[in-house]
């Protein structure tokens, strides 16, 4: 087997919760070309973020691993930079600081004092948030500080960009917004993506590949859906194309007619939760066996 | 030209005070916290004139008003008995070297008695001292017991068992040991200022520690996060982070640290006779002249005055070093 830019093989984890063992994953193989822009989408609680956590390093794999360029993720870094959902810039420091933390710790010795100034700027551009780039977090608005943690993270020059529900906390007009916006940075820079969504229009727009997870506990990867539609998309003229309905459809079935839980409405489980057995969703009987056949079939 | 000037001043100003007076900030910052103040002087001076002492009557307002002025015009007359020691002495000293240039000056202290705002000056600068010594031990100590829970686990037991002791059980031994161990010639520190800054330290320590402690653990998990995909070091990492984050709360404790030492270096002062507000009213309450009460009074309400400046003076620094310029505080 070819050696692919990103490798998730054999992932399990479980989690020591006042002393019994509850497992979230279980052998959960994906693999990444470079510059694939794949989407995890699945109910809440079954265990996307957690995959992303170990691809970041913020938890280590029971079993399993991931390879990033031919070296093991042993702990969190700068290759791998994480959009986290709720922006997470430090409310003490201006737009510029925040994009300046990353910048000069990762680009420390390889740029002069310029160049990360003229670097810091320049990510700001990408967004569009270069308007104001003095201005504190708690100055702007929600998708403008999503914008600043999206800079933020590509001034890091990741690998792989780790993005976990980028837009959910965001109305639908400005998540529009930084879809697209999203869309023509990665066709700009090529970057390696994965994004956790709950929303199926944003995956399959984004998407080159669409990966559903079944249901907690011991969730996995129950089917990998292709999105082959030409680039550079447009949400007006895909709206229609019966390509994108169908891929839609797809989804929707999977997530709803057989992964669907009735829960599907109850509000995001934050990470603790997730972590917790009496809050996981029980999916009783998954036939998720059967379903693993389109694993790391690229 | 210049009259219309002014005369729109004057009513630009009138504007400005009308408006002042019908705004509800006006009941609620002057007319309301001036009706306690009556309240409580109406409170005081009916009480005051039912009870009888040894010393005669217990002091109300106007008595303890009489009291402070005596107060400041004893302070007034020693500054002058001072200078007037200083000028004799200068004197005397230009004599002896017109008379011999080789003469041995000396120049000699003036030993009066501390006056009521002298020893106001000692009590500040002695729970300053202890204050300040608690608070670069403890914010260190608070913030690497935040960072790492074994270190929290190690630690805990001890803060737990000399958190709840009273600093005034630390005072005799602390005493002892400033005796046996400080015996440098022409000291820099007088034993007495030690033994009370160090026993306001150990008090100012519990709150601050526990309160730094306390902010750092309660750091938002995502901003550790992007701390450790941005791989910060350790050092970058608690000056970017976890202070910033912890700044609110740390504050809380020094807020809660110097309190606490205010009232316990009285206590202490009073205890062990060390110069400072304590020993002026143990020194009143021993006189038991009839004007005692009143010059006690006088120093309940300054050590009360003090405290309350000291929180208002934590506050502004508060505003001044926090990121949150929004945050409502109290």
């Amino acid at each position: 087997m070819a050696m692919k830019y990103l490798d998730i093989t054999g992932v399990g984890i479980e989690f020591d919760t006042n002393g019994s063992k509850f497992r979230a994953l279980q052998n959960v193989n994906l693999k990444l070309d470079k510059g694939e822009f794949v989407s995890l989408i699945g109910h809440s609680g079954c265990g996307k973020s957690t995959v992303l956590n170990i691809v970041a390093g913020l938890h280590r794999a029971t079993e399993g691993g991931v390879v990033l360029e031919g070296k093991e993720v042993s702990e969190p870094g700068p290759d791998r930079a994480v959009v986290f959902q709720n922006h997470s810039l430090m409310p003490w420091l201006s737009v510029y600081d925040n994009v300046a933390l990353a910048v000069n710790q990762v680009f420390r010795k390889s740029k002069s004092r310029v160049e990360r100034k003229q670097w810091i700027e320049h990510n700001l551009q990408l967004v569009n948030m270069d308007h104001a780039m003095d201005k504190f977090p708690g100055e702007i608005s929600g998708g403008m500080k999503q914008r600043v943690g999206i800079a933020r993270c590509l001034a890091m020059q990741p690998k792989v960009l780790l993005m976990d529900e980028p837009f959910g906390a965001l109305d639908a007009l400005t998540r529009a917004q930084l879809q697209d916006s999203l869309m023509s940075i990665q066709a700009e820079l090529g970057n390696t993506v994965i994004m956790i969504t709950h929303d199926v229009d944003e995956a399959v727009l984004l998407s080159d590949r669409i990966v559903m997870m079944t249901n907690g506990p011991a969730a996995t990867i129950g089917e990998i859906l292709q999105v082959k539609l030409a680039r550079p998309r447009d949400r007006l003229a895909l709206a229609e194309d019966p390509e994108f309905v169908h891929l839609r459809q797809q989804v929707l079935a999977f997530l709803y007619a057989k992964h669907g839980t009735g829960q599907h409405s109850e509000p995001a489980l934050t990470e603790r939760e997730q972590a917790s057995p009496k809050l996981a969703a029980v999916q009783p009987g998954t036939e998720s066996d059967s379903r693993r056949h389109s694993i790391a079939a690229a | 030209m210049s009259d219309i000037v002014l005369v729109t001043a004057a009513d630009h100003r009138f504007e400005q005070i009308q408006s002042l007076f019908n705004s509800q900030r006006l009941v609620r910052g002057l007319l309301l916290p001036a009706l306690g103040i009556l309240a409580f002087l109406m409170v005081w001076q009916f009480s005051a004139t039912r009870i009888e002492t040894s010393l005669g009557q217990f002091p109300g307002p106007v008595q303890v008003w009489e009291q402070a002025s005596r107060l400041v015009v004893e302070h007034k007359s020693e500054r002058g008995k001072e200078a007037a020691f200083h000028q004799r002495q200068e004197k005397r000293n230009i004599k002896a070297l017109a008379v011999n240039p080789e003469a041995t000056i000396k120049k000699r202290r003036y030993t009066g008695k501390p006056t009521f705002f002298d020893q106001i000056v000692t009590s500040l600068l002695t729970v300053g001292a202890g204050f300040l010594l608690a608070s670069v031990v403890a914010i260190p100590l608070g913030i690497v017991c935040g960072l790492s829970t074994r270190v929290y686990s190690a630690l805990n037991p001890v803060i737990q068992i000399f958190k709840p002791v009273s600093p005034l059980a630390w005072l005799p031994l602390v005493t002892m040991v400033v005796s046996a161990t400080y015996s440098v010639e022409d000291p820099m520190f007088h034993k007495a200022f030690l033994n009370s800054a160090i026993t306001v330290a150990l008090c100012c320590l519990w709150p601050t520690l526990i309160n730094t402690t306390v902010g750092v653990t309660s750091i938002d998990r995502d901003l550790v996060n992007v701390s450790k995909v941005m791989a910060l070091s350790p050092l970058v990492h608690v000056r970017k982070i976890v202070i910033p984050a912890a700044i609110p709360m740390i504050f809380t404790g020094l807020r809660l640290s110097l309190a606490t030492g205010w009232m316990v270096l009285i206590a202490a002062e009073m205890l062990a006779q060390n110069p400072g507000l304590g020993k002026f009213i143990w020194d009143e309450f021993q006189n038991g002249s009839s004007d005692s009460l009143g010059r006690i009074m006088v120093a309940v309400l300054a050590i009360g005055l003090i405290g309350f400046l000291l929180d208002k003076l934590m506050l502004t620094l508060q505003r001044k070093v926090s990121w949150d310029k929004q945050a409502v505080l109290r």
